[in-house]
């Protein structure tokens, strides 16, 4: 019954701060409701036993990406009205989209997947069952290629995007803090006799 | 599970947070007191002593004058958000508090095994604080930017940088401590440090120790790495702030130093484990607070030596320092772990083999 | 070179400024905690005024009102009358001591020694009212603090 409470106050706030991020007018709102949505999405991994997905599910997702969406955002000059001329250009196919999804949340919901006894009801796990360690061994065992294939292109990305905005500049100037560092007194100062 | 359960279950959840929240503001109080004492007595000057015995109402003498301060909201600020930044970098700061191990207790013998004093003995309690504390970032980034005034956007830009840049070292720095240990839960880290000093991880990972340390510094932005309250900023990203929101942030910042202090003492310290096992009949918990003092106080005794960081000497110390030997150090261990005739050496702290 | 390097990478003189500040944190305090102890004040030191008497009880002032034109914050004002027995007096002679900048001129342009600053510091108050000095107020001041002018400016006799 608890849990029960829990699950809909997690999946309402989700749902609410969805709407947040789309209707907002100043796009740091929206930035905050996104937040929220992922909080109240990890709060739904932890009530499922998945706690390791939740923490994931922060620390790089509200942790990291959120961050340099925010400094993007916090750089580029939103002009609302200018936002809002295209609106009845766009409003045909971005309703025809909804309507789409519309038909087919509804076509899912009622073909009795979700019906009363379809849905696995689970008990709970006790401490023990540490899910970072079965994520851990079915990564690195039966995923393994999987796992290396996506490392390897992240990296690959990671280093593109370096090259990418790597500029040298022969003309700036620059100071040498190897050298700063590792200057000692007897290199700069020296003693006279008088 | 009925509502009588449910209300008990509620009330107990209140007690133990409101059992570590409670402790946590007092001491986060008495810590500005004594900082700003022991920083008298570095500097051969007497410190607040005014106040009550010894100084000792400074703390809640200042506090009542925050209290009774004017808050100005600036005209053009945003002001949803330059409401909510002090909380939110407040609240990361103390539920980051809700895994931490406080020690272990029979409480006197009632209870056949012992419980872990935690509010929540979480598995991946490791990750939890990690992603817990770089939400602080939030707080100063939406601070700096709410404010709508230069300083303070400077001031935020630079001390978001400066917490993702040391929060990859640190991280890197809890994996060496996560391969020794074989678990991410803190009571099981702690656990397998037990049996005396040498068992601690500060012997084999002694350089990931000063990382994990220095790296909490830059992050809580303690002195060495303070420049993001510099005074060519005006005070950073809090500038436009002033009475009980202002306090807000100096409460956070204090909250993540004692936090900081309390991992390193349970991640490479031994918990509350006494360095020799005979001296195991003191509670663990007088043991870990200890270790957690006298790691505050070196926090104030940084403060009180060094002087600030350059801003590009700082990312350098971060990327091209930290980084490469937090890394390496992982490496290192792990080649311990796994060849044959190194292993051995290893196996001595080595708690899952 | 491997001495460098063991310096750098033990963080060496880090270190050593550490174990300064940690062997100043024991040293003796210097700071004088100013309500209960204070620090030594010299005969010439300058503080609130005064205007002494003679011995016989007749006030020391004879209106030359030197120390008014003196004054360069025009601090001290004095009026002046024909008293009874026909010499002349002051009538009024208030200071202003929110104007008055302790320069010590009115004391050193005084022929008869009359006005004279004291050691006396400790006179803040609440409202600028309080700082206002008539000629009754600076006389009580003289009465009260006679012995250590006396004092004072013996000591500084063979100087001046």
């Amino acid at each position: 019954m608890l849990e029960t409470a829990f699950f809909n106050l997690f999946a309402g706030l989700c749902i609410l701060s969805g709407i947040g991020v789309v209707l907002s007018r100043n796009t740091m709102h929206s930035v905050m409701f996104l937040i929220l949505c992922f909080f109240n999405a990890s709060g739904l991994f932890f009530l499922l036993d998945a706690e390791f997905l939740g923490i994931i599910l922060i620390l790089i997702y509200v942790g990291a990406v959120m961050v340099l969406f925010m400094f993007v955002i916090m750089m580029l000059e939103v002009n609302v009205a200018k936002l809002r001329e295209g609106i009845t250009q766009y409003l045909p196919l971005g309703g025809m989209i909804a309507v789409i999804l519309l038909v087919e949340f509804v076509a899912a919901a009622s073909s009795g997947v979700f019906a009363d006894g379809a849905m696995a009801t689970a008990a709970h796990l006790g401490q023990e069952v540490n899910n970072t360690k079965q994520i851990g061994q079915v990564l690195y065992t039966k995923y393994l290629l999987g796992f290396e294939i996506a490392a390897i292109i992240l990296l690959v990305a990671l280093i593109g995007s370096i090259v990418l905005t790597l500029r040298g500049r022969k003309d700036a100037k620059y100071q040498n803090m190897t050298a700063q560092v590792k200057v000692r007194r007897e290199d700069r100062v020296r003693k006279v006799s008088m | 599970m009925s509502i009588t359960d449910m209300a008990i279950q509620a009330g107990i959840w209140a007690l133990e947070i409101l059992a570590i929240a409670a402790p946590v503001a007092l001491s986060v109080a008495y810590i500005t007191y004594f900082e700003r004492r022991i920083i008298g007595w570095v500097q051969v000057r007497q410190g607040c002593n005014r106040v009550g015995p010894a100084g000792l109402l400074q703390p809640l003498a200042d506090g009542l004058k925050l209290f009774l301060k004017e808050t100005i909201i600036p005209a053009r600020a945003n002001k949803i958000l330059f409401v909510a930044a002090p909380l939110l970098s407040l609240v990361p700061a103390l539920i980051a508090f809700a895994v931490v191990p406080f020690g272990e207790t029979s409480l006197f013998g009632i209870w056949e095994k012992p419980h872990i004093m935690a509010i929540s003995n979480l598995n991946v309690g490791l990750l939890y604080v990690m992603a817990i504390s770089s939400l602080s970032i939030y707080g100063v980034l939406m601070a700096g930017w709410a404010s709508n005034s230069k300083y303070p956007i400077v001031g935020s830009i630079r001390s978001t940088c400066q917490m993702i840049s040391y929060e990859i070292s640190m991280g890197f720095g809890l994996v060496t401590v996560m391969m020794l240990a074989g678990s991410l839960n803190l009571a099981d880290i702690v656990h397998a440090q037990a049996g005396g000093i040498l068992h601690w991880y500060m012997i084999p990972l002694f350089p990931m120790l000063i990382v994990f340390f220095i790296s909490g510094c830059a992050e809580t932005g303690r002195t060495p790495f303070d420049l993001t309250e510099t005074e060519e900023l005006v005070s950073g990203y809090h500038t436009e702030y002033s009475g009980m929101w202002f306090a807000t942030f100096s409460l956070a910042e204090y909250g993540a130093m004692i936090l900081i202090s309390l991992l390193t003492s349970i991640l490479f310290l031994g918990g509350w484990y006494a360095p020799i096992p005979a001296l195991d009949v003191i509670p663990g918990t007088v043991w870990l607070l200890g270790k957690t003092a006298f790691l505050i106080f070196v926090f104030i005794w940084f403060r009180a030596t060094f002087p600030r960081y350059r801003y590009d000497q700082m990312m350098r110390l971060g990327w091209k320092i930290f980084l490469p030997w937090t890394l390496g150090w992982i490496f290192v261990i792990g080649l311990f772990i796994y060849t044959p005739g190194l292993d051995g050496i290893i196996n001595f702290w080595l708690a899952w083999r | 070179m491997l001495k460098r390097a063991f310096k750098t990478w033990f963080l060496w003189e880090l270190l050593i400024g550490l174990s300064v500040t940690g062997r100043y944190l024991f040293k003796k305090k210097i700071t004088v905690l100013y309500p209960e102890e204070k620090t030594p004040l010299s005969p010439r030191f300058r503080g609130l005024h005064a205007l002494r008497r003679y011995e016989s009880g007749e006030e020391r002032c004879i209106a030359c009102k030197l120390c008014e034109v003196v004054c360069p914050a025009t601090a001290i004002w004095i009026e002046s009358e024909e008293r009874d027995d026909g010499s002349r007096r002051t009538t009024r002679y208030d200071i202003d001591f929110s104007k008055c900048i302790y320069c010590g001129f009115c004391q050193e342009a005084c022929p008869v020694d009359a006005i004279v600053e004291t050691q006396e510091f400790e006179y803040a108050c609440e409202q600028r009212d309080g700082l206002y000095y008539t000629k009754d107020m600076l006389l009580a001041n003289g009465d009260r603090l006679e012995k250590q002018i006396a004092a004072n400016l013996a000591a500084d006799a063979r100087y001046s």
